[in-house]
């Protein structure tokens, strides 16, 4: 890890308002996803995460097939597609739109693909306008922050932030009431949305046989994004392509539920092409872009392409002990939490944060929930051994993979074992009791890191072999 | 010692292969597969022959049930070995309950405790009701739920070590879940919970003690 | 070019080849209950009133236009073209505006008017859903700039739930540029996790079934 990142974590982990922030904020999205998903309210809820997962399974694995019918239902309805290798793609094609229709404001509902090519900054440098509309989103836009979380970009925030924050940018006076800090953006949000040029969506969902886009928001700022400026513009990863609007009906039920606990979001907008003949507002132009940014290199690997089919819930964030103690500013890249940990790997590579896979203790919550079943302990304990081949190609961690080449060995000489066991209990003292401290000459490595943190119990003055031998022994006579 | 008890209490014969060492997992949720596997081997071979092999920990159960397999992937008949032993493989609440068919051993013990559901039992195994139905039987105890009951303790192998400090918060997590049920006892199914949950008790002074299950069934 | 690119490299990560069929997919899975109207217009209802909207169950459309009337009393409101506001006597009340046809002329209207008045093409019980097309005779911004939206559907429209929808509407985008999903008012939680309504969209909703 490196030192800021190492400082980051500490820091969030000292800041006791922030770990209850983080804690209460997470605690209520699960009893919220709980109390929709129990036996009792949605029987059906584990046949639908198995056929979410089919469903998934079946469209990455011919993602070309439904790219291309997707494709040609969006222009079928009067829309467009643009491809795109990488971010820079997606800005230029922005930039150009924008030269062409001599437009400078842009608003943009909540979009992680975004935030993973830092749209908005890209943009900003030259001379256009972003505004984010979703609450959070905009929040932490002013605040020139990273989202903390996939669902919940303000987690962090509190509203005395939020006052400081709307005086400072915003010049208006001191306001720690949340119903009135809602109040003030959305009347600042207003009037961005009734001047700008072109709005700027992701896709919750790309449906192949209709060419639509699916939104969802609850706010209602993805519903003003993608109806009153003339030009729409959805960007979403290739990856979130499903066949079928019937499709719909599973994918729908479990966004929503695992999410924030809400059978279904407010909104839902499906929508294909721009406005027909006949309807009397909509977007003039609509246009999908499709973005790639590595996820063609993910669906390579066959083993860890089920991490493609993640549709940003955020459950995982939510149930995971890790993300609930560092939060979300303590991962390397944009999308934290279990689905942080194993795809930034695949996009960045094992070398880029050679800890992250190791930062969990598997303990397999995530999976749990994960609405589309992908299989986050498998996924991080691959990842883990191809970060140790790594490290044994160029020579590093060489105290550890000896140690555990020992450890190895002695594991199948059962006499070893025994002999380390007395060795223990001589070195750190055996019977009762605790042990807090121990000499500097000891205090090392994986000792220390533990007693760092928590006390070590004293190893019992015999064995378990040795009582078992007693106990044969006493049988015998 | 205190499982042996236990089950030669209900009627039935122990062996302990003084062979064994361990399941491997260490190695394996470190990234060291060649390791885990050497190790693997050794366990597969200690046991071979043996009609049920009982584990007084989930994570170790797992492994050997559910990992194994995985592991020997390109090797067909260590593969068919680990497949053998799959169903042999007994978490020691799952045997009382499931083969020997035992919820009373006659345990007796007056304290207050709360139950921890390690990870692996209760994810990989589905062990949740059951050592809670056996704790149900034991004369004076008396059980209370603590709202973080399935969170995970920290320890997480390797894990308790690479990160200590998160490790660590993961501990007082717990341990402040476990001070609001007002129990003075804990009791698990996995030592190595068991370990951390009172590494971090002791450090913050608390007068509550961890129990493995075997250990409250023992007493009498 | 990008386009080339983006798809010859899915190829070759799936090992498949241009133009080769997809595997079959797995079937869609739509579940639909069997429930009586009376049962389903109480779902929805229960549901609406779950996420704090109103709801009214009408005698006839005299009755829906009295409500509306009582609800509005002078001040202004926007009604869709909807043929079924009409027929309820909604578009002759005194202060609704309704028959326009242009972007420009509606858009201000919507974003100074205080109700917006819009039919719905369903509505989903088991969520309390309104699902409305974009079309000559429902604009979208009816229901989302005014900060309280009524709709007034008849009850033939209320379905069971989104599983029934899509059965009925397996291909919405043949239909229209836009369905809308409409589950309750605008909501956040983005502060503190505190809740709040009236984002964006109309604070409050009113649900009458005909």
């Amino acid at each position: 890890m490196t030192g800021p990142q190492q400082e980051k974590i500490r820091q969030t982990l000292d800041d006791a308002n922030l770990q209850l922030a983080i804690y209460s904020a997470t605690g209520r999205l699960m009893s919220h996803r709980q109390a929709v998903v129990a036996p009792e309210v949605l029987p059906d809820y584990q046949e639908l995460r198995t056929q979410a997962h089919l469903v998934k399974q079946h469209a990455i694995e011919n993602l070309d097939h439904y790219l291309e019918q997707f494709e040609s239902q969006v222009v079928a309805r009067g829309g467009k597609v643009i491809y795109a290798r990488d971010g820079g793609e997606v800005v230029e094609f922005l930039l150009d739109l924008a030269k062409k229709m001599g437009a400078r404001l842009m608003v943009k509902s909540k979009s992680m693909t975004t935030e993973e090519i830092d749209l908005n900054e890209r943009l900003e440098r030259h001379g256009v306008e972003p505004v984010e509309t979703d609450l959070g989103e905009y929040i932490v836009q002013l605040a020139r922050e990273r989202p903390y979380h996939i669902v919940a970009p303000a987690l962090h925030k509190t509203r005395y932030d939020v006052a400081d924050l709307f005086s400072q940018k915003l010049g208006v006076e001191r306001e720690t009431e949340i119903e009135k800090q809602t109040k003030i953006a959305r009347s600042v949000l207003r009037q961005k949305f009734l001047a700008a040029d072109i709005g700027i969506s992701g896709a919750n969902f790309l449906v192949a046989d209709s060419g639509a886009v699916v939104v969802v928001t609850n706010e209602g700022n993805g519903r003003m994004t993608t109806t009153l400026p003339r030009v729409h513009v959805a960007v979403a990863g290739i990856e979130k392509v499903i066949p079928r609007a019937q499709d719909l009906a599973v994918f729908l039920k479990l966004l929503g539920r695992s999410a924030t606990g809400q059978p279904l979001t407010v909104y839902t907008s499906f929508l294909a092409g721009p406005r027909r003949e006949g309807e009397i507002d909509g977007p003039e132009e609509f246009y999908v872009v499709l973005l790639d940014n590595g996820r063609t290199r993910l669906l390579a690997d066959r083993e860890k392409r089920q991490s493609l089919y993640c549709i940003r819930c955020g459950a995982c964030l939510n149930h995971c002990p890790v993300y609930r103690k560092v939060g979300g500013h303590s991962y390397p890249w944009v999308y934290g939490g279990p689905i942080g940990a194993i795809i930034t790997p695949q996009y960045l590579g094992v070398t880029h944060d050679p800890w992250l896979p190791f930062a969990s203790s598997l303990c397999g919550a995530c999976e749990e929930v994960c609405p589309v079943k992908i299989e986050i302990p498998k996924l991080l304990l691959a990842l883990r051994s191809e970060v140790i081949k790594v490290k044994a190609r160029e020579g590093q961690s060489r105290l550890e993979r000896l140690g555990f080449r020992a450890w190895a060995w002695a594991m199948r000489r059962p006499r070893i074992y025994e002999m380390l066991g007395f060795m223990g209990s001589a070195l750190l003292g055996g019977g009762e009791g605790w042990i807090r401290r121990v000499p500097k000459l000891l205090n090392h490595g994986p000792l220390a890191a533990w007693l760092s943190q928590r006390d070590l119990p004293r190893l019992p003055a015999r064995s378990f072999r040795q009582l078992w031998r007693a106990r044969r022994k006493a049988g015998e006579n | 010692m205190a499982m042996v008890d236990v089950l030669e209490r209900v009627g039935w014969q122990v062996d302990f292969p003084e062979q064994q060492t361990c399941c491997g997992q260490p190695a394996l949720n470190t990234g060291y597969r060649d390791e885990a596997r050497t190790v693997a081997r050794h366990f597969l071979t200690v046991f071979r022959d043996a009609e049920y092999i009982v584990v007084p920990s989930g994570s170790c159960a797992s492994m050997i049930a559910h990992h194994y397999a995985e592991l020997f992937q390109s090797e067909p008949e260590w593969l068919a070995l680990a497949h053998r032993l799959e169903p042999r493989i007994w978490e020691f609440s799952k045997f009382l309950l499931e083969v020997a068919r035992v919820e009373d051993v006659g345990a007796r013990l007056e304290r207050v405790a709360t139950f921890h559901d390690s990870c692996h039992g209760l994810r990989d195994l589905g062990i949740k009701e059951g050592p809670r139905r056996l704790l149900a039987r034991v004369r004076g105890l008396s059980l209370r739920e603590m709202d973080a009951a399935e969170e995970c303790c920290g320890f997480g192998g390797t894990f308790s070590v690479k990160f200590p400090e998160i490790s660590g918060g993961m501990a007082r997590t717990k341990i402040d879940s476990i001070q609001r049920t007002g129990a003075d006892l804990v009791v698990g199914i996995d030592a190595s919970c068991l370990l951390q949950i009172q590494g971090a008790l002791s450090r913050a002074g608390l007068p509550v003690g961890t129990m493995h299950l075997a250990e409250v069934l023992a007493c009498r | 070019m990008p386009r080339e690119y983006v798809l010859h490299r899915t190829r070759t990560a799936l090992g498949r080849s241009i133009g080769q069929p997809p595997d079959p997919a797995p079937p869609a899975r739509l579940r639909i209950p069997e429930t009586d109207l009376e049962a389903r217009v109480a779902s929805l209802f229960a549901n609406v009133r779950n996420l704090a909207g109103k709801t009214h169950r009408a005698s006839s459309p005299a009755d829906a236009r009295a409500y509306v009337a009582a609800l509005i009393g002078e001040r202004s409101a926007v009604a869709s073209n909807a043929p079924f506001l009409r027929e309820c006597g909604i578009t002759d009340l005194p202060s609704v505006r309704s028959g326009i046809t242009s972007q420009e002329e509606l858009r201000a209207l919507c974003a100074d008017a205080e109700f917006g008045i819009t039919s719905a093409d369903y509505a989903l019980a088991d969520t309390g859903t309104l699902v409305l097309f974009s079309s000559q005779q429902e604009a979208r911004m009816i229901s989302l700039l005014p900060p309280v939206h009524i709709a007034i559907v008849p009850s033939g429209k209320v379905l069971t739930g989104l599983d029934e929808l899509l059965a009925r509407e397996p291909l919405p985008a043949e239909r229209s540029s836009s369905m809308l999903l409409i589950t309750g008012p605008s909501r956040t939680a983005d502060i503190e996790q505190i809740l709040v309504r009236g984002v964006h969209g109309p604070g409050e909703i009113h649900v009458i079934v005909v």
